[in-house]
């Protein structure tokens, strides 16, 4: 079936396969590969999207069920020119390894700095918690993030 | 693979009613782990994720399609306390209270409160039109609950005399995105009578009601009273041992995590 979405800002006829979830459309049909495809249970949080304001996983969305909705990507948070505040905070602060995880890390974080420019140390690491990074390097990822909200509005 | 979109719960009966083999979507949270792991592959799915009338919140009233993320800023404290614990953030703003009743795991975060709180699950047929089941009529079994193959699961009602106190907590591994090893809540009312209702110690939500009845009326319960409490509560729940825990463990648990909450209550 022909399932129409914004992805990004942009009008997509996506084609879906049955019940195939909105990672396996972003990833294999939009040609978004960012999105990650790991846990496939929504526990690792590394297919995070942000689908019609909320911020989910997209590997628990079934893409049927996306008609006219609009999803942002980590590939929506940037342009060409210039990265997300989250992205520069966490380069400069050095918090990716093998960085798998760390594009739902930001759409996670920049969804949080969306809606509280000045989150407490314990609101990120709420925010963060349905994400997994198996190279255990959180220290760095809450220090970026730390970083930047203490930075002036 | 079909898929029905429709706009409100009479439409959304009448889908079911037409093609009883159709299956229910709401936050996805259960259905697509299932999908994408192979263990279903619907023909029909019914989506009511936008369907408004499912989502209206009432203190006395939770539409099935109300989320996590909107519970946890709810007026019923212990609700609140459990749609924190469901998941993560990811997963609250997607699953929906409906879909907790509808899967009927023994481990569903809601299901202790529903106990507590004496809910009944409403449900909505376009022939029989809308039919209110109590909580230990609904939930049967282990993934099993009283919903026709005709009926979708429309809210969550509660009496108007839900008590204000009320506690939650479960135990897992890690603070988030945990399944629960032992989950349990307790209200007391004005009157003094104590509620416990566990989750994920029985096939389904259950009531510990020699253990309520021990302690009940009492507003200042000696340590051995209280000692005496945690252990029939760990008497009567029916855990098994799963690769989460052990039955022996889920006992112990059981009761340490039930006393814990009943004095919580007493403190307030």
């Amino acid at each position: 079936m022909i399932i129409n979405m914004t992805v990004n800002g942009e009008a997509r006829n996506a084609v879906v396969a049955g019940s195939e979830s909105l990672l396996t459309t972003l990833r294999e049909e939009l040609g978004l590969p960012g999105s990650k495809n790991a846990c496939e249970q929504g526990e690792c949080g590394s297919c995070t999207v942000i689908l019609d304001g909320a911020l989910v996983t997209s590997c628990l969305v079934m893409s049927a069920d996306c008609e006219d909705s609009e999803i942002t990507t980590v590939e929506g948070l940037s342009t060409d020119r210039e990265l997300h505040a989250v992205q520069r905070a966490l380069l400069d602060a050095g918090a990716v390894q093998c960085g798998f995880c760390t594009p739902g890390f930001v759409v996670a974080a920049a969804h949080l700095f969306e809606e509280n420019r000045h989150p407490s140390s314990e609101t990120i690491r709420e925010a963060l918690s349905g994400n997994i990074c198996r190279c255990t390097g959180y220290g760095a990822i809450l220090r970026g993030l730390e970083a930047l909200a203490q930075e002036p509005s | 693979m079909e898929f029905s979109r429709p706009a409100s719960t009479e439409e959304a009966a009448a889908i079911k009613a037409a093609d009883p083999g159709a299956t229910i979507l709401a936050g996805g949270t259960d259905l697509m782990v299932e999908v994408n792991f192979g263990h279903a592959s619907p023909d029909h799915v019914i989506g009511l994720r936008r369907v408004d009338d499912l989502a209206d919140y009432q203190d006395t009233r939770i539409g099935a399609g109300v989320t996590w993320a909107r519970l946890e800023e709810c007026s019923h404290r212990a609700l609140a306390q459990a749609a924190r614990t469901v998941g993560s953030p990811q997963i609250r703003a997607a699953g929906t209270i409906g879909g907790n009743i509808g899967t009927a795991s023994p481990a569903g975060d809601g299901l202790p409160w529903l106990a507590a709180a004496e809910a009944e699950i409403e449900v909505y047929s376009t022939t029989r039109g809308t039919r209110l089941v109590s909580w230990d009529q609904f939930f049967t079994g282990v993934k099993q609950n009283a919903l026709a193959d005709d009926e979708v699961i429309t809210a969550a009602v509660l009496p108007e005399n839900v008590p204000s106190v009320q506690e939650f907590a479960k135990i897992g591994q890690r603070s988030a995105m945990v399944i629960s090893t032992v989950s349990a809540c307790v209200m007391r009312d004005d009157e003094g009578s104590i509620r416990v209702a566990l989750g994920a110690v029985a096939p389904t939500p259950i009531r510990v009601r020699q253990a309520e009845a021990l302690v009940s009326g009492q507003s200042n319960p000696s340590e051995a009273l209280l000692e005496e409490f945690a252990r029939t509560v760990s008497a009567e729940v029916k855990p098994i041992t799963d690769h989460r825990s052990t039955e022996a463990y889920r006992r112990h648990a059981s009761g340490v995590l039930a006393r814990r909450l009943l004095e919580r209550c007493l403190a307030q």
